[in-house]
């Protein structure tokens, strides 16, 4: 494979995964969310298979069909799992700001985010690095989906965001953390997953939903 | 090799400890293995104590470490565990008995506590950036369902806000820790141990020093939202107050001050990497405001856990201004503080716990004229409050006065003084709630404040654990000196 086919794939999956990223900002329902994120993860995992494909690593392959098995199967599947259980106004996402202003809040995190990631690509700006900011990107829109969406679920989505984004800037700079770190992240996220889950469940025993705004009892 | 042992001790006994109680269930003698579990974190550290004051040793194939701050921060996890486990054992009682938890959630508590030392002490020890990553997010992990353990509606809104702020603080760690990664490979280091502490130091002279920016920024504030410091507080005081009280005994008297040891840590790397100004203006800022939110909140508060709770918050403040200072005396200081404090806050969150447990409330009014009505639980608070706010003889007097003059010989003397300012208004709030629950006439039908065995015995030893450290602190201070001085702190 040429440097250049490479670094067009790199590219392109950069760019798909922006555009993944903006969807889950768009939509509303929370089942079209975690379809986008399934996506997400599907095109993450691609990162590592090209590269361990363009360099002849089938170390780095394995890692990215784990990262595939993991962040577009498992994820996504806990997430639906705990779909089947909410009804009705429960499904959707209740956004604190409107989709418009949301995907215009967006469009200044990516400027920022290429802003910020200005340092790292001045590093190394011939590789798959410059494609950096679109993982900080990602983080970015991830911690706007945390603050402003008030459904467990939907906060649950944006952390998941934000890890992809995190997992998609170590993969374009530095091909990825060394095993022993991927492996212990990535399951601090899946028992954190399934927690959150658990008390998810939880919130509907005693709240009768999982609007976050009812959890209001401890303050100052 | 005997380092190694020494290392593996406390990372693999409690979870033998977690091992057997998932296979055995609950047995009142899972909750004793649970002590034994943290008085080998406790041995280990001292021992380690001895042997490592001057240098560091790897093990583990360089993924483990023994250096003077690892041993000081296992000999303050194994105290207070000790501590606190030894009260899990009545607590748990008490909750079967009242029928507040069943056999299931007994099991559930003697197998995640452990587990959650485990962490703690993997997150003291590794050597690399990533792994202790892995080990502080597995100690919001251990302890989700341990703060939720009473299932009341309070405590599941405490647990959700903790693991959801928590990870995401952590995670933004994660980034910070990706982007060194990013760096230190630039800088010549090989993939494999480009994480390393140690490699790290060894290449911080050639790390990219704006990469290297963004990366302790995001470091400070992942750690630091564990550690309790603004921005990120918010989930401390709810789950502090809502978890089981040996469970806030260790999460205020260790688990802040573990994620805290990780930022000196980075501080190392960053001074050598970026000089000295950018950590220490990072330290001061977020210090200071977290000194002034949590002292406002101490002003007005209503509610006994959550003022240990903000008091934790407060100290955490100190120490990081404390540690903005690179001088030997008030590193030093600092760890002291870290020590007394840990233990101060297992007898008082202990203590809170049976005052919870006889009114059923957790609010400063409906305590009255403890003094009177339990002399032990009166000598415990007064005593514990007392060593919080510096008192002499105990430690925290010596550690704050290490940290006055060290940061006045390091020119940080307008900190120092805003510092000093705020924690005499948090002095004055805590003496007077205190006070009130302390002294005051018996109000009528109070319940009795009966102590039984297996909480008085730690709380005693506790006391006397204060007392000692404040006096004769010696032995320790020279392990506190030689961790500051590995921590590049000058004199």
């Amino acid at each position: 494979m040429s440097d250049s086919f490479y670094l067009t794939g790199i590219d392109l999956l950069a760019g798909g995964l922006l555009l993944v990223t903006v969807g889950v900002v768009w939509r509303r329902e929370l089942a079209a969310m975690a379809r986008l994120l399934a996506l997400q993860g599907l095109l993450l995992g691609a990162v590592p298979v090209l590269a361990g494909a363009h360099r002849g690593d089938p170390q780095l392959i394995a890692v990215g069909a784990a990262v595939i098995a993991l962040r577009a199967g498992i994820f996504p599947r806990l997430l639906f799992a705990r779909l089947q259980g909410e009804i009705g106004d429960d499904r959707a996402a209740i956004p604190l700001v409107s989709t418009a202003a949301s995907l215009l809040l967006s469009a200044a995190l990516v400027v920022a985010a290429y802003v910020v990631g200005s340092p790292l690509v001045a590093l190394d700006p011939q590789g798959a690095t410059r494609a950096v900011p679109v993982g900080l990107a990602m983080v970015f829109i991830g911690i706007l989906l945390l603050a402003t969406r008030r459904r467990a679920l939907s906060q649950v989505i944006g952390l998941l965001v934000l890890d992809n984004g995190i997992d998609a800037v170590a993969f374009l700079a530095t091909l990825g953390v060394p095993l022993v770190v991927e492996l212990g992240v990535s399951l601090d996220v899946l028992l954190a997953l399934v927690i959150l889950g658990v008390l998810t469940g939880r919130m509907h025993a005693k709240f009768g939903g999982t609007d976050l705004d009812d959890l209001r009892e401890l303050h100052e | 090799m005997i380092t190694a042992v020494l290392v593996a001790v406390p990372l693999l006994v409690p979870l033998v400890s977690a091992g057997g109680a998932l296979v055995g269930g609950w047995r009142p003698r899972a909750a004793w293995a649970n002590v034994a579990a943290a008085v080998s974190i406790l041995a280990a550290g001292i021992i380690l104590g001895v042997r490592v004051t001057a240098r560091t040793e790897f093990t583990a194939g360089h993924l483990l470490r023994a250096d003077p701050l690892s041993a000081t921060m296992l000999i303050v996890i194994g105290a207070v565990a000790t501590l606190a486990t030894w009260a899990g054992v009545d607590y748990l009682e008490a909750e079967l008995a009242d029928g507040k938890t069943t056999s299931e959630g007994a099991r559930q508590y003697v197998i995640l506590v452990p587990l959650f030392l485990s962490a703690m002490v993997l997150a003291v020890e590794a050597n690399n950036l990533g792994l202790v990553w892995t080990a502080v997010e597995a100690t919001t992990i251990a302890t989700a369902f341990l703060v939720g353990h009473r299932r009341t509606r309070q405590s599941l809104e405490a647990t959700w806000k903790y693991v959801v702020v928590c990870s995401f603080g952590i995670t933004i760690a994660f980034l910070g820790t990706v982007v060194l990664y990013f760096a230190s490979i630039h800088a010549g280091a090989s993939g494999s141990v480009a994480l390393n502490l140690d490699t790290l130091s060894a290449v911080a002279a050639h790390l990219n020093p704006a990469v290297t920016r963004l990366a302790v920024g995001l470091l400070l504030i992942g750690f630091g939202a564990k550690a309790g410091l603004v921005p990120f507080h918010t989930w401390l005081a709810d789950a502090h107050s809502q978890a089981p009280a040996p469970v806030s005994a260790l999460m205020s008297g260790v688990l802040l001050s573990v994620a805290f040891s990780i930022l000196l840590r980075i501080k190392v790397i960053s001074d050598v990497a970026l000089g000295l100004t950018y950590m220490r203006v990072g330290l001061l800022v977020s210090g200071l405001a977290t000194l002034v939110v949590a002292v406002s909140l101490l002003v007005g508060q209503s509610d006994f856990k959550r003022m240990f709770a903000y008091s934790s918050l407060e100290q955490m403040g100190l120490l990081a201004v404390a540690a903005a200072a690179d001088t030997r005396l008030a590193v030093a200081g600092t760890l002291l503080v870290v020590a007394a404090h840990g233990i101060a806050k297992a007898i008082l969150f202990i203590s809170a716990g049976q005052l919870q447990h006889a009114h059923g409330s957790t609010l400063i009014a409906d305590v009255t004229a403890v003094g009177a009505r339990s002399p032990l639980l009166g000598t415990t608070l007064a005593v514990g409050v007392a060593g919080l706010l510096g008192f002499p003889p105990f430690a925290i007097f010596a550690g704050e006065l290490a940290m006055a003059r060290g940061l006045s010989r390091a020119g940080l003397s307008l900190p120092l003084l805003g510092a000093s300012a705020l924690l005499l208004v948090g002095f004055v709030a805590i003496s007077r709630h205190t006070a009130a629950m302390l002294l005051g006439s018996e109000a009528p039908g109070s319940p009795s404040l009966r102590v039984t065995g297996p909480v008085a015995a730690p709380l005693v030893i506790g006391l006397a654990a204060s007392v000692v450290l404040g006096t004769v602190g010696g032995p320790l201070v020279h392990l506190l000196i030689a961790a500051a001085t590995s921590l590049g702190a000058k004199s």
